[in-house]
């Protein structure tokens, strides 16, 4: 099952981002194996529809669960059509790193 | 100031924004305005068979509150019927399935696509979990 962590940075000790659409970078995990990778968002200074063009990355991707800080209306509309499921999780600043041990486990 | 009414929890809108008698010679009269739950209510129990107990779970409500939506629900198409008047659906007081759930382990909070069945928290799979209304 493919997963995607909104992510600040392009390594596994970038801290969380808390939004969806206009996060820096996109960590995609694979559940099953631990394996994980990173994308660039280049919608993050987007003058406006980041939510929309991040959700449909997510469909293209094949993605099937999202974790980020919050969704915005249109983006959480597109995800919940497309049957991803969306986690969020409050804020701790917690890295990437943590977030991925807590989903392999 | 009466109680606020809970919302109706509704998996899938009606299909249809309104059903029109035809062949009918008198004017035409004003509409009957169907709710959303009002359509869940008939769905549930006179097409999915469901007992009233069962479905007034499904829908966030109490039983005889079920009760009263459903029979609202049939006056209303037995009125349209025979008064051959238009059906619209109104949205109501309704809130459609999409719903989020509270993790009590980890304060995660997040939604369940149709395709997961077992209802676990996806970060820690505890099954200490609550819905919601956001």
């Amino acid at each position: 099952m493919k997963t995607v962590i909104t992510s600040s940075g392009n390594h596994q000790k970038a801290n969380f981002d808390l939004r969806f659409g206009r996060a820096a970078w996109f960590c995609i995990v694979d559940e099953a194996t631990g394996k994980f990778s990173f994308i660039e968002n280049d919608q993050m200074k987007a003058t406006g529809g980041a939510g929309t063009s991040a959700a449909e990355k997510m469909v293209e991707l094949g993605i099937e669960k999202v974790i980020s800080g919050d969704f915005g209306p249109k983006a959480k509309e597109l995800l919940e059509k497309f049957n991803i499921q969306m986690v969020i999780l409050p804020d701790d600043q917690q890295k990437i790193k943590e977030i991925i041990a807590r989903l392999v486990n | 100031m009466s109680r606020k009414k809970r919302l109706r929890k509704v998996v899938a809108p009606p299909g249809f924004k309104g059903y029109k008698p035809y062949g009918n010679i008198k004017r035409r009269k004003p509409f009957v305005e169907l709710l959303y739950e009002e359509y869940e209510a008939i769905k549930l129990a006179d097409y999915d068979l469901m007992n009233h107990l069962e479905a007034s779970k499904l829908m966030g409500i109490s039983r005889p509150t079920f009760a009263r939506i459903y029979e609202s629900a049939r006056r209303k198409l037995a009125q349209a019927l025979v008064e051959t008047r238009e059906i619209r659906s109104i949205f109501g007081n309704a809130i459609l399935d999409g719903t989020w759930y509270l993790c009590n382990g980890c304060n995660a909070r997040f939604t369940i696509p149709v395709q997961i069945e077992n209802q676990v928290c996806p970060m820690c799979k505890s099954i200490q979990i609550n819905t919601i209304n956001q």
